[in-house]
């Protein structure tokens, strides 16, 4: 067994003996081959059921919402950094956490496994930005030197091709909302493309439907999204779903100098004002 | 907003904010003539618009 896997599992086993935590929510076997589905412990046996690999892909950060019990969660650089989110954005206690930190070396690309997958590949945040203990020692993170390159390919178009790219890459979208429920920002009580009075985005598989549901959904992650990329590990479609928050992204760092989710004293950028804030769409 | 506008091919000027005062008239209107203008100038929009049929 790996020895990731192991001590993971040893660490949970601990605080669950130790009644430090009342579950540990980690990753366990998926049920086809290389994947995982998220798991929650609650006694030291089912710490056995705990894995560690390179399909890990979902954030765990997702399953810690509004939750009331003290929890013990594994945590790779994105989920952490989610949790910072979380915590900040009052939807649990620092003290309720109990944050096992799991240095990342980035997932599979789940068609191509010996790949990294396309988040992980620019990623710059690959240790747990807090943590209660490490499982390992942290990892050397990449030095990326251009890491929107593909954010830039897009601005360069001109309109019609903009939108016709945008138009390509939702087409196959079904709707599912697997991309919403895999995201850890995504945990308003009654989604808007829910909601029916007022009813704000039609039901169906109007193109137009989808695409405001695309790009709003985008808007509300506008800097808290962290590139975890669980919305397309989660898209049975293949979705490039961070095509949009990509940009967003890319616009709070140049904007705000932000990256969402690194420290839990500061609010995001849209939730606060600075006098130096830029201003100058305003006439 | 406006950025994420222009990302997916729209044109960002078809969204614009101002601060007015409502003792600013003259301000106001300036601001809604221009607003008309740039928005007559780029004509109707043929990108995310529903069809019912
Ligand atoms: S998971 Fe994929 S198919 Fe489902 S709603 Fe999201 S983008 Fe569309
Ligand atoms: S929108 Fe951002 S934070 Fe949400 S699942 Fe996708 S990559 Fe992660």
């Amino acid at each position: 067994m790996d020895s990731l896997t192991q001590k993971i599992r040893e660490i949970a086993s601990n605080i669950l003996k130790e009644g430090r935590v009342d579950m540990v929510i980690g990753f366990a076997k998926g049920t086809i081959p290389m994947t995982t589905k998220p798991y929650m412990a609650r006694t030291p046996e089912q710490v056995e059921n705990f894995i560690w690999d390179k399909n890990c892909t979902l954030n765990l950060a997702n399953y810690i919402t509004g939750r009331k019990e003290k929890i013990g969660i594994i945590a790779k650089g994105c989920d952490s950094r989610n949790i910072v989110n979380h915590i900040v954005e009052n939807k649990i206690s620092r003290d309720q956490l109990y944050i096992i930190g799991v240095p990342c070396s980035g997932m599979a690309d789940k068609h191509n496994p010996d790949e990294l997958r396309d988040n992980c590949a620019t990623c710059t945040h690959r240790n747990p930005v807090i943590f209660d203990v490490m499982a390992a020692e942290p990892v050397e993170e990449q030095k990326i030197d251009d890491p929107f390159a593909d954010v830039k390919a897009v601005e360069a178009m001109d309109k019609d091709a903009k939108w016709s790219y945008f138009e390509g890459l939702l087409q196959n979208c079904i709707r599912c909302y697997a991309c919403r429920n895999a995201c850890p920002l995504c945990y308003c009580p009654t989604c808007f493309v829910d909601e029916s009075g007022p009813q704000w985005v039609g039901k169906g598989q109007n193109k137009t439907d989808i695409q405001t549901f695309h790009f709003l959904r985008a808007f509300h992650c506008a800097g808290r999204c962290t590139d975890c990329g669980a919305c397309e590990a989660a898209c049975p479609m293949d979705i490039h779903v961070r095509a949009f928050t990509r940009k967003l992204n890319k616009d709070s760092l140049e904007l705000f100098g932000w990256e969402a989710g690194l420290d839990i004293t500061k609010r995001p950028p849209l939730d606060t004002f600075n006098p130096d804030d830029p201003n100058d769409f305003i006439k | 907003m406006a950025n994420l506008f222009e990302h997916i091919g729209m044109e960002k000027e078809r969204l614009q904010f101002s601060w007015i005062s409502s003792a600013e008239a003259g301000k106001f209107t300036n601001v809604a003539t221009e607003v008309a203008n740039t928005i007559e100038a780029l004509g109707p929009i043929d990108k995310f618009v529903k069809k019912t049929d």
